[in-house]
């Protein structure tokens, strides 16, 4: 039996179509990403499976329960971590983590045991006795995991996990997400627009845009299956350059950037010494000339027409900031 | 029962934490009970009470006390949703009752503890224990009171998306139940019309009820006060759950 089982799920709301039509499975011990840019669904995705959003249409299982007429279950099956955080800031960190224990039914001995060890693993035991509103947004962040592990869940949810962290604080929690994945085995499904987020993680993932699944298998089988490289040149004329490469038969394109060319081509090792004695005949000066294999970036680009866009997710970050700060 | 205790407690330490919520929320009823006490004082004369309007507001403002503590406890239920906190109790394997009740009864005991502390301050002023069975008598309805409108505020809460409306039922719906409750007036002085009015409200029979409790008279007799007050709550208890299983986040 697959983790999860998703078959013609919809959501609308009111007129639009967030999530439309998807169909797929998860297996059990999997990392699955779910990669797209903001507002492709994956939060309305996630939130159905979890249960808190009633589907428009469709059908989905998890941990083999159905989502729509055995809740109860499915809730026993699953953790999860919201992309908004849902921390009782007026709490210290033990006592989110004993209420969460509470809600679960966890006895009071096995509940304190691993309380402190969950604490333990995510660094916050030396903090555990102070309110969650002194702590930093990554402190949040792995108490949330912490919490939405206390349960032992067979499936964990992760909705943006390492949205507006520093580097650093991503790097650790990457680490711990696959250590948990491999150590317990816990099925861990994580949306992210982050590429190299699920590059890093996934086993599996999906590419999610405009509420539809565009792409879906193992991150390198996508990158393999794109059958191209990429040649990224700065010269003193671009332009020319982009009109002479024209004549070339095994250019498959090319994309004009800011200040720099990037062109697709196969076999790029045997034709990048073409297209510097092309630029010399036409007297264009490379600056620089790199080759890469493609990335999930190209990926998405190439079924998407379109790049994965971060300031879109900055301004959506500012705006959930301000409204926080409103609220206060 | 475990889950009814975990958000009842929730409640409860929230509540002792902001020191500034407490004192904050017993300035209003303080300074009714002053100004309009004493200031009125020597003015008014209650029917039955001589010049002791002092005295007879004293249970009023109780009941206001524990009211307005309520209604907020309830709408706090707002803040929960935007601040995600309901997302992690509704996710969980809980029924959407348990929480309700819950929350009903941490509401309704915060309420209480504030009724309470203006109680006890207002034995300085000149409330005087009569005896014990009428305090006793008291508490019930001040918790009645609290449970009533704590499930009105979850009522309220669940309708609402952010605190936008706030000001909206404070003028339509918290000072409305206050000022037509005879609180601060003896209803049976009011023209017919008016009277009626204040029957309909159900923090009269709550009022009538701490009234009778402290000072051993009331308009309205203390078991018709528990009846009617009761049969609301459970109503708005109701009410309560029922609109708030159908709450969204
Ligand atoms: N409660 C809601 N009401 C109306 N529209 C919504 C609601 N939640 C999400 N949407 C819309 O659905 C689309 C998908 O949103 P979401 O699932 O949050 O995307 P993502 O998590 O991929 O950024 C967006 O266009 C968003 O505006
Ligand atoms: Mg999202």
């Amino acid at each position: 039996m697959p983790a999860i089982t998703i078959e013609n799920l919809t959501k609308e709301f009111n007129g639009l179509t967030a999530v439309d039509n998807i169909s797929f499975t998860i297996e059990k011990g999997e990392i699955f990403g779910l990669l797209g840019p903001n507002g492709a669904g994956k939060t309305t995705t996630i939130s159905m499976l979890a249960t808190i959003l009633k589907p428009t249409s469709g059908k989905a299982f998890v941990n083999g329960f159905n989502i729509i007429n055995n809740q109860d279950d499915v809730r026993k099956s699953i953790g999860i971590v919201f992309q908004d955080q849902s921390l009782d800031e007026e709490l210290t960190a033990y006592e989110n983590m004993d209420f969460h224990g509470r809600l679960y039914r966890i006895p009071k001995e096995i509940k304190q045991k691993k309380i402190h060890k969950l604490l333990q693993l995510v660094g916050l035991e030396d903090r555990k006795n102070d309110l969650v509103k002194t702590f930093s947004g990554g402190m949040r962040r792995r108490l949330e995991i912490a919490r939405g592990l206390l349960h032992e869940p067979q499936i964990l949810f992760l909705d943006e996990p390492t949205l507006g962290l520093d580097p650093q604080t991503r790097n650790h929690l990457w680490k711990y997400i696959q250590k948990l994945n491999e150590g317990k085995n816990i099925t861990i499904i994580l949306t992210t627009h982050y590429m190299e987020e699920a590059d890093r993680l996934c086993h599996n993932m999906a590419i999610i845009d405009k509420g539809k699944i565009i792409a879906l298998n193992k991150p390198e089988k996508l990158k393999e299956e794109m059958g191209w490289d990429i040649i990224t040149i700065e010269s003193s004329d671009n332009d020319k350059l982009n009109s002479s490469l024209k004549s070339l038969p095994w250019i498959k394109n090319t994309h004009k950037h800011n200040n720099h060319l990037t062109i697709d081509l196969q076999n790029s090792e045997k034709h990048v010494a073409d297209i510097v004695r092309l630029s010399e005949k036409n007297k264009i000066d490379i600056l620089s000339l790199s080759i890469h294999k493609p990335t999930l970036e190209d990926v998405f680009l190439h079924f998407t027409g379109k790049t994965i866009r971060e300031e879109e997710a900055s301004t959506k970050d500012n705006m959930r900031l301000r409204r926080r700060m409103w609220r206060r | 029962m475990d889950i009814v205790y975990a958000i009842w407690l929730r409640n409860i330490k929230r509540y002792l934490r902001s020191k500034s919520r407490i004192i904050g929320s017993l300035g209003m009823p303080l300074f009714f009970l002053l100004i309009l006490g004493f200031g009125l004082n020597s003015v008014v004369d209650i029917p039955g009470m001589g010049h002791n309007y002092v005295g007879f507001i004293i249970p009023g403002i109780v009941a206001m006390s524990v009211l307005f503590t309520s209604i907020f406890s309830g709408i706090q239920i707002i803040w929960d949703k935007q601040f995600g906190f309901l997302k992690e109790t509704l996710v969980a394997p809980v029924s959407r009752l348990e929480i309700m009740i819950g929350q009903t009864l941490g509401g309704a005991t915060t309420a209480f503890i504030q009724g309470l502390i203006i109680l006890v301050l207002s034995l300085f002023i000149g409330a005087n224990i009569t005896n014990l069975a009428g305090f006793l008598i008291a508490f019930l309805f001040m918790l009645l009171i609290g449970l009533c409108f704590t499930a009105l505020g979850i009522a309220i809460a669940s309708k609402m998306d952010d605190m936008h409306g706030f000001q909206l039922i404070m003028n339509f719906v918290i000072f409305p139940i206050f000022g037509l409750s005879g609180a601060i007036f003896p209803i049976d002085s009011l023209p017919s019309w008016l009277k009626t009015v204040t029957l309909l409200d159900p923090l009269t029979y709550g009022v009538e009820g701490i009234r009778y409790g402290l000072l051993g008279t009331s308009h309205i007799s203390p078991l018709i006060s528990g009846l009617v007050l009761g049969s609301i709550t459970l109503v708005m208890i109701i009410l309560g759950a029922y609109l708030f299983r159908k709450v969204k986040v």
